[in-house]
């Protein structure tokens, strides 16, 4: 048994800093990179680009960052653990296969986890009664099936262990919990029981705090943010594990950013809800037991953490076609900006009455004035410029169409100094919405396979 | 003892997103001895007040006092979330920053202590 274990953030969502996962790998010693690609979006993108193409609905980013990755992680005994398989992992194993074809690597055991994908299984799970009914608003599932694009299970940590055991050098995963990718390997590297539930709860708050990438190293740090040194050459955080569940959150030198108890504090607090009851497949961590302490220059050591028996559910995440939505700008200047772009607003809404478009929604924003803040907000005497900023929400396609033919009319119909249209027409987009549910443990069955090429 | 009138920024940092329709906002102190100001002051009610033409639903507050900080979940608050919303800031990034705004009356000994 290992007695520590480094495991480095590559990737914080998809669209990340594409050179990060290199960095993790070249710019010092690591034993794991997790990634994790997904957010509840992304599952719906994906599964709309494998509806048009079967070998496609990963993360495409992926591939690429492991042409730049594989040279190295055989020779360095690196494992890389990512959830950037989203709808079609297998897929995914595929083309990274390809890569290690073309750079003339062999050997390269990559493992693939499935089974949290039940697009397919759904009718048969409803027909078997289960109801899957909406954690918020309590209505069954069928009220959406025919909406429905994707519909995905929250995987734990425990399939990646198996495919590790099975000698992966690489896991690929669809839906699985951003937490579970480094939780894994402590499990797998200290062979910690399934039911200790405070390692559990330990090794999903290291995965946490690197599950946003660089979010625990200095980004987007409301504490002081000049006073974290070149962000333009951020480094991502790392986790250096220990097998009694304690960690140091660290980065490695000659990177920017910071680790420190303020920024690690930060992330800790990012998105999350009761903090005694931090939920996931593998267990449930409490967050008020986490003890901070800083323990040299940016590395920040993580103890006491404590956890609970998981619950017997996965949660289930479904994404259905809701609507479509325009959003268009245009901006006003001096005199009387603000005043013209009220102006405009009323001009727009009166039109859209005229013309009988039915939305659920209008929404207006003052950029550069009020669009975050709202009535917090206080509006300046005299202002330069300000972007108005509409959109529209609606079932009918076609009258988010109309709308988006209205505004720039407004050019020369409307208050004068007003400019900002050079992007044309907004088109209507896709809404997708969200289906929070529960399914029974029991009733999912995730699948490993380990291929050499 | 004599009061001072400050933002929350001075005395604390914090970090925010969204949780469905819901945004999460995590307050932590710059230092411990400013943690008991927070739980005085950043009530359900104060923050439910700040957050007026904002926050169109419930406040709930939770203690982390072993990180000197506080979470409060904003519901109806995103304008139907993440993706639905028509917000520019649909996920709540910004509510962070906007509670700091919020103006306090803090002791001033402990601001110079």
């Amino acid at each position: 048994m290992k007695d520590r274990i480094r495991i480095a953030s590559g990737q914080g969502f998809w669209g990340d800093l594409f050179d990060a996962p290199y960095h993790q790998v070249t710019k010092g010693q690591v034993d794991y990179v997790m990634m994790d690609f997904l957010a509840e979006v992304t599952m719906s993108i994906m599964q709309k680009q494998k509806l048009r193409n079967p070998s496609m609905g990963y993360a495409r980013d992926l591939p690429e960052q492991m042409k730049q990755l594989l040279p190295h992680i055989k020779a360095k005994n690196i494992r890389i653990i990512t959830n950037g398989g989203g709808v079609n992992p297998v897929a995914c194993k595929d083309a990274i296969f390809q890569e290690a074809e073309k750079l003339g690597i062999r050997g390269l055991k990559i493992g693939v986890v499935t089974g949290d994908d039940i697009i397919d299984r759904l009718d048969d799970l409803i027909a078997q009664g289960v109801e899957l009914r909406n954690m918020e608003t309590d209505a069954p599932i069928t009220d959406i099936r025919d909406q429905i694009v994707s519909a995905n299970v929250y995987l734990g940590a425990m399939p990646i262990v198996k495919a590790l055991q099975n000698g992966a050098d690489i896991v690929i995963t669809g839906r699985t919990t951003d937490t579970g990718l480094t939780l894994a390997p402590m499990i797998h590297e200290f062979g910690w029981a399934e039911d200790d539930w405070d390692k559990m709860a330990a090794g999903t708050v290291a995965g946490h705090i690197l599950e946003c990438g660089a979010q625990s190293s200095g980004g987007n740090f409301l504490g002081d943010w000049r006073s974290v040194p070149d962000m333009a050459h951020i480094g991502f955080p790392i986790a250096e594990a220990y097998p009694d569940g304690s960690f140091c959150i660290t980065k490695h030198e000659d990177t920017g950013g910071l680790v420190s108890e303020a920024t690690v504090k930060e992330q800790l607090l990012y998105e999350i809800g009761d903090p005694r009851e931090y939920i996931t497949p593998d267990c449930i961590a409490d967050f008020t037991s986490i003890r901070v302490e800083q323990k040299g220059e940016n590395r920040v050591r993580v103890y006491g953490i404590t956890g609970r028996p998981a619950t017997p559910f996965f949660k289930v995440s479904a994404s259905y076609q809701y609507g479509y939505s325009a959003i268009g700008s245009l901006t006003y200047t001096w005199p009387d900006a603000y005043e013209k772009a009220q102006a405009a607003d009323q001009i727009l809404r009166q039109r859209l009455r005229d013309l009988e478009l039915e939305f659920e929604e209008i929404r207006t924003e003052y950029v550069g004035l009020n669009s975050c803040f709202g009535p917090l907000a206080p509006i300046p005497e005299e202002i330069s410029e300000v972007v108005l900023r509409i959109g529209v929400r609606g079932k009918i396609r076609k009258h988010v169409d109309i709308f988006g033919g209205e505004i720039a009319p407004l050019i020369l119909t409307g208050p004068p100094s007003v400019t900002g249209f050079a992007g044309g027409r907004p088109k209507p987009k896709d809404v997708i919405a969200y289906w929070p549910a529960l399914i029974e443990k029991s009733l999912i069955r995730p699948r490993v396979l380990v291929e050499e090429n | 003892m004599a009061k001072r009138r400050i933002r929350l920024i001075e005395i604390a940092h914090a970090r925010s997103g969204d949780k469905g329709d819901a945004g999460n906002v995590g307050v932590i102190a710059r230092d411990e001895r400013f943690y008991p100001v927070l739980i005085e002051q950043l009530t359900v009610d104060t923050v439910k007040k700040h957050f007026e033409g904002i926050c169109h639903g419930t406040v709930e507050r939770y203690e982390l006092p072993n990180l000197g900080a506080l979470n409060f979940i904003l519901n109806n608050t995103l304008g139907g979330g993440g993706t639905v919303s028509l917000k520019q800031d649909a996920q709540g990034k910004t509510l962070g920053a906007a509670m700091l705004r919020m103006e306090i009356e803090v002791d001033e000994s402990l601001l110079d202590g």
